[in-house]
């Protein structure tokens, strides 16, 4: 029987559960050390001198002297240290290490750090370090802008988020067979292999690293881990012992990665009908101290800065910069949570300078199939932007809404909005991940890098793997993403893991069941021994893009879908409480229908924390807030009732149809909700719109 | 936890008494009941003592009862046992109100009416309320018990009247007849630390609390007088306004807290008064 | 001191300031109960203690002493709860679902959405969005 578009068990279930599925913290190894990070307390400034005036026996001590291989966390560039030689760029800046069996021991250990401090650079529009700029060009916009009647012009703000995955960051290093094993919380087991190649200088059969179970990630778990693997590593090799680093969740926000803050303008010619003529675009992305993500955070986020929609003329031009703050990476949605959300509210302001209905206004220049995005790429039939905008509508009783809540403390309002699945541009093509399937005992195990991170990858690779060779799905097993025996599936972020991945296994399960005939896997491997396919990613046929000019298909496809949001004011205290949700979202096709509601449950809960009350508050470049009961997200009493409709138009792009779900979720919740305030009569235009602001603005009612 | 258990020790009293015997002996014993806010500190490393008193055991502190006329609520009545208590209900429900917005379940099974008022936040929820009842906070050492009115145990930011060798034993509520209103403004739904917490009490001598707003909670007395004289609720709320003195903090600014407390009283107006 | 553990008579040597939760997962070996926060926001190292819910991180080693402490690990693995979390996906990265089938039980029998919502209050979950765990609970 077929189990794609079922809701079969997650195989993860039964241990967590019970409790019984180990964590890294979980775990302990013979003779294991615990470790310590000492940290830069400053933004900007040089080092003097260190000193450890405690006595060192029983601690094992590392500084940056003590990294054989090249100083630098390994990813697009290599400018961040691993650790600190002399010049500080961020507070929380990791400088020495210390490990020591004894927890209190390590508490005990004063380590003194002289700096001369050095102006720091904390406001992006200062800053004048740029870490990566773009333009997308389309038509003529100069042309177009000044023969349009109605100029719409706005800038958006929108601050740090903070993943706050519930488990914090953490690895253990043992080293073992003249090499080094990391166990750790992370999303991309490969990304780790490769910095710790780099910075301790091993040939790569001499690391190894396994994701144990981990507890969220968001993106948070993307780049971050090579730092701490490689930090617990260099003192493993040292002690020649087991190190455990796991980060307390004071330590976890202030030092680890936050989503990219953004100042978004728009400058916006329209026709007094209502059609989309030319969109001037300016992004500023605020990096951080150092490079990290920040080049394809940018890229996908200029890539969504004109949203689902059609229009001739467009230039987006968009720059990330650098600050004297922790390097801003990786989380959920990856730069089009930041533009969609000033598009959104965008374009809410343009139909009300038309006096046009918002949804009527987004109808009218929605993507049709046929279509081509600001990058000139020509969307395909499964472009469902009028299809979700208009269910969304009807779904929400929109417009009797708008209309009985006009005057009234509540208010209602939407955002269509699209996600590209996979990497942008030529990624996925360079990636060249692979996937692997094998013969076993039970029937076949799928061998890949990719992470399960509580979004369902082990029990929806089950699946399309299952139907695809025809076998029951309890016949499925996965092996343990460990780099010494699955091969590279690439990174477990980019909404990837499904459509890319699983496109993959599908094909790796047609070739073997072409290559065993009728048998079950299993009575094959009894009669034949282990057979292994692997296979490699195939780029789609006809997709051309130009890394140059930013031309071309910057994804394989995309999902689409519109929010709608319903939020009471609290006259009293301007605070906004969102009181019903109704998320509407195509991803071609549900593999495992209740793991995509949960994705977007989760993801719309993570946007209405976004939206209204996650603040990072920044002082002197260190967040100031780094505790779970200053910085607020939403609990149960703050999540509303949602509908969640999942609309299935199959992509040809991906096994059974099915394009990316994680990220896209978390794009629509920030802009409904600002717009639904509007619908308030109050002019928001920066996240998140706390009661504070939402005071203010009550002083300027639109 | 970036303190190391072991470097701390726990004093374990059998009675009260003994428990005022072993402060008496060394007053620099931090006494400690449903730990809700001590473990905050010692996990953050910023908690400097190292010598606690264990209270939590002492069952007789727990009462809740009707003495005089007054409800009596012992210093280590949790919150969930004061949102549970009839007397609490029926007399001052808005103790009852201020309990249920503490933290989640957990906290408020562990955390108690004497903790809240003994850590003195400015921000604790249940003090505006304790300072509206008029209530007084009894006080023991080994030699003396003191009645202090509750208005009067905040002499500053996180000080108070107890003496190092004093225990706080109880609480006592006079009787309340008039209408009391209570309000949390804290942002997020649930385990918030408020921005804004205020509570009132009507009739002929109208009380007006408000915590985070200054660096004790406040009895704002020259909005209670306006409102005495007849002053308008419109009035009041102006009055209101200009006598809490908030700062901007990581938690929200001071004009926001500013004008809350005044929307806050305007709101006590039109739902008590009509 | 002596505690019980889901019914089991425990000795263990920690000093009376330890965590409960780490007396839990590193002196009785208990790993089920889980830290996200270590200052009572997130409701990860829910327990109950004497059959109430609480944060294990705000509790001291002391206070557990001769009480009654109940984990994850004591409900087996077939409880309702559990089965119920399971099949409707309420556990996701599974980091909070301890701690959240924990204040779970101590709903009462047949709660509404409302219940479940103050009760739960206190333990925070970042995969789900809530909804899963409101629909599993309300069919256990």
């Amino acid at each position: 029987m077929p189990v794609v578009g079922t809701n079969v068990p997650r195989k993860d279930a039964a241990e967590k559960v019970t409790g019984s599925a180990k964590y890294v913290d979980d775990l302990a190894f013979p003779g294991m050390l615990h470790a310590r990070t000492i940290r830069s307390t400053i933004a900007r400034g040089r080092i003097r001198d260190v000193r450890l005036p405690f006595d060192r026996a029983g601690y094992t001590v590392v500084d940056y002297r003590d990294i054989p291989g090249r100083n630098a966390v390994a990813l697009i560039e290599d400018d961040q240290p691993l650790l600190v030689e002399r010049e500080i760029r961020h507070v929380a800046e990791p400088i020495v290490l210390l490990a020591h069996q004894d927890r209190d021991a390590l508490l005990r250990a004063r380590v003194e750090i002289e700096c001369e401090p050095l102006e720091a650079i904390f406001d992006p529009q200062q800053s004048v370090q740029v870490l990566k700029d773009l333009r997308i060009v389309k038509g003529d916009v100069d042309a177009a802008l000044a023969r349009t009647d109605v100029i719409v012009e706005g800038e958006y703000r929108t601050g740090h988020q903070e993943q706050l995955y519930i488990e914090p960051n953490g690895v253990i290093a043992v080293p073992e067979n003249g090499g080094i094993t990391v166990y750790g919380s992370l999303q991309c087991p490969f990304y780790v292999h490769k910095a710790l190649r780099i910075a301790l200088g091993f040939p790569a059969d001499r690391i190894r690293v396994v994701q144990t179970e981990t507890g969220g990630g968001f993106g948070g778990k993307e780049e971050y881990p090579s730092v701490i693997a490689a930090h617990a590593a260099l003192l493993a090799l040292k002690s020649k012992r087991p190190v455990k680093l796991v980060y307390d969740r004071l330590e976890d926000m202030l030092a680890t990665t936050k989503r990219h803050p953004s100042i978004v303008r728009h400058r916006t010619g329209v026709t007094r009908d209502g059609d989309l003529v030319a969109m001037d675009i300016d992004v500023l992305m605020d990096g951080g101290a150092y490079v990290t993500l920040s080049p394809v955070v940018l890229s996908r986020g200029a890539i969504h800065a004109a949203g689902p929609y059609r229009c001739d003329h467009v230039r987006i031009a968009a720059r990330a910069v650098a600050t004297n703050t922790p390097p801003n990476g990786a989380f959920r949605g990856f730069g089009a949570p930041q533009t969609q959300f000033a598009l959104e509210v965008h374009m809410e302001r343009i139909a009300e300078t038309l006096g046009m209905d918002p949804a009527r206004f987004r109808e009218l220049n929605a993507l049709r199939p046929g279509d081509t995005t600001a990058t000139g790429q020509r969307v395909e039939a499964d472009c469902s932007a009028l299809q979700v905008l208009e269910q969304a509508a009807q779904r929400s009783d929109f417009h009797a809404k708008r209309e009985r809540y006009a005057g009234t403390n509540r208010g209602i309002g939407l955002a269509l909005f699209f996600h590209g699945a996979g990497f942008t541009g030529s990624g996925e093509v360079t990636l060249a991940s692979r996937a692997a399937l094998a013969t076993s005992e039970r029937g076949v195990r799928i061998l890949v890098g990719s992470a399960e991170i509580g979004q369902g990858t082990r029990t929806m690779h089950a699946q399309i793997v299952a139907d695809s060779l025809g076998i029951p799905y309890d016949d499925v097993e996965t092996a343990l993403p460990d780099t010494s025996s699955v091969p590279d599936s690439g990174p477990t972020v980019a909404s990837r893991t499904c459509m890319v991945v699983g496109g993959i296994l599908q094909r790796c399960a047609e070739e073997l069941r072409a290559r065993i005939g009728d048998l079950h896997p299993a009575e094959h491997f009894r009669r034949h021994g282990p057979t292994v396919v692997t296979k490699q990613y195939e780029p789609p046929h006809g997709i051309r893009w130009d890394d140059d000019t930013y031309r071309g298909d910057a994804y394989a496809t995309y999902a689409w879908a519109c929010d709608v949001a319903e939020v009471e004011m609290d006259p009293d205290t301007y605070e906004i409480r969102p009181i019903h949700f109704t998320a509407v979202q195509d991803i071609g096709k549900a593999i495992h229908p209740t793991l995509v509601a949960g994705q977007i449950e989760g993801g719309t809960a993570q946007g209405i924390g976004y939206a209204l009350l996650e603040e990072v508050v920044m002082r002197d470049g260190a967040m100031a807030n780094a505790q779970m009961t200053n910085y607020l997200v939403p609990t149960t009493l703050d999540t509303p009732t949602m509908d969640v409709v999942i609309v299935e138009t199959p992509s040809h792009h991906g096994p059974f149809g099915a394009k990316g779900v994680g990220e896209m979720p978390i794009d629509g919740p920030a802009p409904a909700i600002v717009n639904a305030i509007r619908h308030l009569g109050l002019d928001i235009r920066q996240i998140p719109a706390t009661p504070e602001r939402i005071a203010e603005a009550a002083c300027v009612s639109v | 936890m970036r303190t190391a258990a072991a470097s701390l020790d726990l004093v374990r009293p059998r009675s009260v008494d003994d428990a005022l015997r072993s402060i008496a002996d060394d007053p620099s014993l931090a006494p400690i009941a449903g730990c809700t806010d001590v473990f905050v500190g010692l996990n953050a490393g910023t908690f400097a003592g190292t010598r606690f008193l264990d209270l939590w055991p002492l069952e007789e502190l727990r009462e809740i009862g009707i003495r005089n006329g007054a409800i009596s609520i012992g210093a280590l009545a949790t919150h969930t046992a004061i949102q549970e208590s009839p007397a609490v209900v029926s007399r001052v429900p808005i103790l009852a109100a201020a309990c249920r917005e503490i933290g989640g379940a957990q906290i408020q099974n562990r955390g108690t009416l004497g903790g809240n008022v003994a850590n003195g936040s400015p921000a604790g929820d249940t003090l505006p309320v304790l300072a509206v009842a008029e209530a007084v906070v009894v006080l023991r050492s080994a030699t003396q018990e003191r009645r202090i009115p509750f208005t009067s145990f905040f002499t500053g930011y996180r000080q108070t009247v107890r003496r190092p060798d004093e225990l706080i034993v109880a609480f006592e509520l006079p009787p309340l007849d008039q209408v009391q209103w209570f309000r949390k403004v804290g942002t997020r739904a649930a385990q918030a630390i408020s921005k804004v917490v205020m509570a009132v009490v009507g009739g002929e001598r109208p009380r007006v609390a408000v915590g985070s707003v200054a660096p004790t909670v406040i009895r704002c007395t020259r909005t209670e007088a306006a409102l005495a004289g007849g002053a308008t609720f419109d009035e009041a709320s102006r009055i209101v306004e200009s006598e809490v003195q908030p700062i901007d903090d990581l938690r929200s600014t001071a004009d926001y807290r500013r004008r809350v407390c005044g929307n806050l009283l305007r709101r006590f107006g039109t739902e008590t008064q009509r | 001191m002596r505690l019980r553990v889901n019914g089991r008579e425990m000795e263990v040597d920690a000093p009376p300031m330890t965590r409960l939760l780490d007396v839990l997962r590193i002196h009785c070996e208990l790993p089920g109960t889980k830290e996200g926060c270590g200052e009572g926001e997130c409701g990860a190292c829910t327990v109950l203690l004497d059959g109430e819910p609480v944060c294990a991180c705000l509790v001291p080693a002391a206070h557990a002493e001769s009480a009654e402490v109940t984990t994850i690990e004591g409900l087996g693995g077939e409880h309702p709860l559990q089965r119920a979390f399971a099949e409707h996906g309420a556990a996701q990265c599974g980091i909070c679902t301890p701690g959240m089938i924990m204040a779970a039980l101590a709903l009462p029998p047949s709660p509404t959405l409302d219940d479940v919502r103050v009760a739960l209050a206190g333990n925070i979950c970042r995969c789900t969005g809530y909804h899963a765990i409101y629909r599993a609970i309300l069919r256990a």
